[in-house]
């Protein structure tokens, strides 16, 4: 390929991705007639509601990233140890939720967990905000699952159990004190891209009707003009905020094993 | 003229200068190896004739066309890679027939070439086994038969041996050489390895710094290296500092004893020092009838090697290294004992620069 | 799939069914939370509303309505999954072999983690403050050259609309997973290639797209099923009036529109059986096209 032709490529790739940013920055701006003013995130900031949906999918996505790592580091880390031959039926249940789209997930949860049911979920709000942490569980598995078990691979897990085993360590000590502070990258990485996720999703919180952040965009982008263009800066600072924790830690630990 | 011509090929990358001047004809048929450390610019004169890198300056002709411009797929050459550079998608026999697939070949001529190569190469039943199936060894051999379906002008081979065990290697190596002999194609190998270049080259040119340094047959590199780079590059070598008695007649003393070494460079005058080497071969254990010089030396170290036992002694000054031929009614001297060495001036090489 | 190492499997019959309650936790979770709601929904499809068998919600799919949700949707995602790959694989190529310089490769790999995960509401805000009624291109189109985007057919909330809004989290996702790939390709394959007298297309034709071929399929696959489930992206942008399935299928669950809970079942079936289809197909082809592999 010629350098012309390359260039030109990536440059035309670059004005579409930056046209939008752009464009969603200079709208918001725009509230105050004839001039450029920062009233959109004003109003935004003022909103009671704004704060407490953020604060909720915060802690959904607290939730999910703890849910995550106790699911995930020990299953991983088990099916390296001992069960070698279940590895195709794991990472298959993990690839599931791309292929099963959110919204097939969250309806067989509406019509499964419902207040008849055996197991009553949807019944309380504490209830249904278990369920959305699974679902939003679900949706973080294949990343989660992939970035600990590429994790698991740079390090010897066989001969780490063994030697703490030898020291009179219990599984618990072992997946606690020394495999996940050996796979802390990783869970980091895949914990900031959960983050990500949670934050900015829409679909399952919206069919559970629980207040949170993505279906108050929503609402917001219906109903008024300057906000939302404001809050998608807003939405767009946080992704880009976790994908910059997430290179951090990686680079973080590339250099301490650069020392090491 | 030579069949390939090399004429003042310069190369620079940046401000780096990595191939300087460099001129070399090589007959049809004959096997030339590029030989220098990492970094020599070894490999660089290799892909200029590939035509992966343009040279900064100079031409390269083949069979009398220039070729300095063409692209590499326009050269009518073949190569073998360092790592083994198979196309992992295609079967051991599409891979020996690419070559001439991509040439318009017909299906049924094109089976046949493919049929000789794999006998050629000593695979005749590995044909539909995908790279992956083969061993390091049997993959580079799969490259060689690939290189040469098209049948080349050129064959160039670019340290193919590095990456393979020491057993494989040295099989593989003679039967690259016995192939290329047999087809007379005119081949360029490039290695780091002297003893590789030293036993299947009809030539070998030492490189160092981007320059030829020397080009001759491996005994004359061996034997007469003109520079102190080539002589240390080639084999070991002990020196010695001694001091001219006689430029006229190349009469030199060394430890207080006379010898006579040829070729004093034409600026010596009495009393000059200069550095002589003598390879470890030429250096004797005990007094030997018809040696010129005998010097007492403490033995410090014996490796024994099997058929040869090669000894690290110090004698006037100097470190020295030398092989002895193992026998068993005599066994090798320990560490501390005093022993004698001799040695003749006319296997002394007087080193310049 | 390699099987397991010999070793290990022969200490095995004894302790296997206490390795294997290891996976309890896992195995729950994934019964609990993502099969048993599947297979709800796939029973759901094939029961009449007093629970016995029936074909009839399947077949009531077969409306205008419904068939051409489906198949805009299935245009959309194929499209916008088309269109991701090659633009995707067109910049990572730039980047990876085009000579640009070095520098410019991290950023894009972080911009483009950051792009793929920017969907949803706020990417549909982006769009619409970018090229909506008065939007920055939109405005600046029709002041400074007379343009009026509009007049000339565009609407953002049509189909092409969407298919210009998706792409901008398909190329990214399209460049993370294809950008390795293409470093896997050896210089020495392109150079043997070279040599042998093949040319760039030649090389590329016969070398590099069939090594490449699992990668590029299994993207394809992935940002296919993508755009195929996306909702929110499509919901802020316009609305519950967009005639796709996963905007439908929402519209049924908050408000049983299709006036019949077993018909919401189905709908839901028939986006799994398109995407399960999706990656089969993947599955299949790729499995025929890595003899070569390991």
């Amino acid at each position: 390929m010629s350098r012309l032709v390359a260039w030109a490529i990536f440059l035309l790739g670059c004005l579409y991705f930056l046209l939008p940013l752009l464009g969603m920055g200079e709208f918001s701006l725009r509230m105050r007639r004839g001039e450029y003013s920062l009233d959109a995130y004003r109003v935004v900031f003022a909103d009671p509601r704004f704060w407490e949906t953020f604060g909720y999918s915060l802690g959904l996505a607290a939730a999910t990233i703890v849910m995550g790592v106790v699911l995930v580091v020990p299953t991983a880390y088990w099916v390296r140890l001992k069960l070698p031959q279940a590895r195709p039926f794991v990472e298959f249940v993990t690839l599931l939720p791309l292929v099963i789209p959110a919204i097939v997930v969250v309806f067989g949860y509406i019509r499964l967990y419902n207040t008849s049911s055996f197991l009553p979920l949807t019944g309380s709000a504490l209830g249904t905000d278990i369920l959305l942490t699974m679902g939003y569980t679900t949706l973080a598995l294949p990343y989660m699952y992939r970035s600990v078990d590429t994790g698991l691979r740079t390090i010897d897990v066989t001969t780490l159990t063994e030697a703490a085993q030898s020291l009179g360590a219990g599984w618990f000590t072992i997946l606690a004190r020394i495999i996940l502070p050996n796979v802390m990258v990783a869970v980091l990485s895949g914990a900031f891209l959960t983050l990500a996720i949670v934050m900015g999703e829409f679909t399952m919180a919206a069919l559970l009707n629980r207040p949170a952040f993505g279906p108050y965009m929503q609402l917001l982008g219906a109903n008024r003009a300057y906000e939302p263009p404001a809050l998608a800066v807003i939405a767009f600072a946080i992704t880009w905020g976790c994908m910059g924790l997430m290179q951090l830690v990686t680079r973080f630990s590339k250099h301490e094993r650069a020392k090491a | 003229m030579s069949y390939l011509n090399l004429s003042h090929l310069e190369k620079v990358f940046g401000q780096n200068r990595v191939v300087k001047d460099f001129t070399l004809g090589i007959d049809k048929g004959e096997f030339i190896s590029l030989l220098g450390p990492s970094g020599c610019g070894k490999t660089t004169v290799l892909r200029m004739v590939a035509g992966f890198e343009a040279p900064t300056s100079g031409a390269i002709t083949i069979d009398g066309q220039d070729v300095t411009g063409l692209k590499p797929n326009n050269r009518a050459i073949g190569m073998m890679f360092q790592a083994y550079a198979l196309f992992p998608n295609l079967t051991v026999a599409e891979n020996v027939a690419f070559g001439l697939k991509v040439k318009g070949v017909a299906r049924d001529e094109r089976a046949a070439r493919v049929e000789e190569m794999l006998a050629l190469i000593g695979l005749p039943e590995m044909g539909a086994r995908f790279p992956f199936q083969l061993s390091g060894g049997q993959q580079q051999r799969v490259a060689l038969a690939r290189a040469l379906a098209p049948r080349p002008r050129v064959l160039l081979l670019d340290e193919p041996l590095s990456a393979l065990d020491a057993k494989v290697r040295v099989s593989l190596r003679n039967e690259i050489r016995a192939i290329q002999k047999d087809l007379g194609i005119t081949t360029i190998f490039v290695t780091h390895d002297q003893e590789e270049a030293m036993s299947i080259s009809d030539r070998i040119v030492v490189m160092n710094a981007g320059i030829a340094d020397q080009v001759g047959a491996p005994f004359e590199i061996y034997n007469r290296p003109t520079t102190r780079f080539v002589a240390n590059f080639v084999g070991t070598l002990n020196t010695f500092d001694v001091s001219v008695e006689d430029p006229g007649l190349g009469r030199v003393s060394l430890a207080g004893q006379p010898l006579t070494v040829p070729g004093l460079p034409d600026g010596a005058r009495k009393g000059d020092v200069l550095p002589i080497a003598l390879r470890p071969e030429a250096l004797r254990l005990g007094q030997l009838p018809g040696a010129e010089a005998v010097l007492p030396a403490v033995i410090e170290d014996v490796h024994f090697m099997g058929s040869v036992i090669r000894l690290t002694a110090r004698a006037a000054g100097a470190q020295l290294s030398m092989d002895t031929f193992n026998r068993a009614d005599q066994p090798p001297p320990v560490p501390g004992q005093t022993v004698e060495i001799s040695l003749s001036g006319r296997d002394a090489i007087v080193l310049r620069g | 799939m390699p099987t397991a190492p010999k070793g290990p499997r022969l200490r095995l019959p004894a302790g296997l069914p206490v390795a294997w309650l290891g996976l309890l936790p896992f195995a729950a979770f994934a019964v609990l939370f993502l099969i048993l709601p599947t297979m709800k929904i796939v029973l759901g499809a094939f029961q009449a509303p007093d629970g016995s068998f029936t074909f009839q919600n399947l077949l009531d799919l077969n409306t205008d309505s419904i068939r051409s949700a489906y198949w805009t949707s299935i245009k959309l995602s194929f499209m916008t999954a088309l269109l991701g790959c090659a633009i995707g694989f067109g910049m990572a190529a730039a980047v990876v072999f085009g000579g640009l310089p070095k520098a410019i490769r991290g950023p894009l790999l972080t911009f483009s983690g950051v792009a793929s995960n920017f969907a949803g509401v706020p990417l549909a805000f982006a769009f619409i403050a970018t090229l909506g009624p008065v939007g920055l291109i939109t405005l600046w189109l029709r002041n400074e050259f007379g343009i009026n985007l509009r007049a000339l057919g565009f609407n953002l909330l049509s189909y092409w609309g969407l298919v210009i809004t998706y792409l901008f989290f398909q190329i990214p996702l399209m460049i993370l997973i294809i950008t390795p790939a293409l470093d896997g390709l050896k210089k020495e394959w392109r150079e043997a290639a070279a040599v042998l007298g093949a040319t760039g297309a030649q090389y590329w034709r016969m070398v590099a797209l069939p090594i490449l071929f699992p990668s590029l399929l299994g993207t394809f696959a992935l940002l296919f099923a993508n755009a195929f489930g996306a909702v929110a992206t499509a919901f802020a942008l316009t609305g519950p009036q967009l005639n796709i399935v996963p905007i439908k299928l929402f519209a049924q669950i908050r408000g049983d529109v299709l006036g019949n809970p077993n018909l919401g079942y189905a709908l839901a079936f028939g986006m799994i059986v398109i995407t399960a289809l999706a990656n089969f197909l993947y599955i299949w082809l790729r499995l025929r096209s890595e003899r070569w592999m390991k």
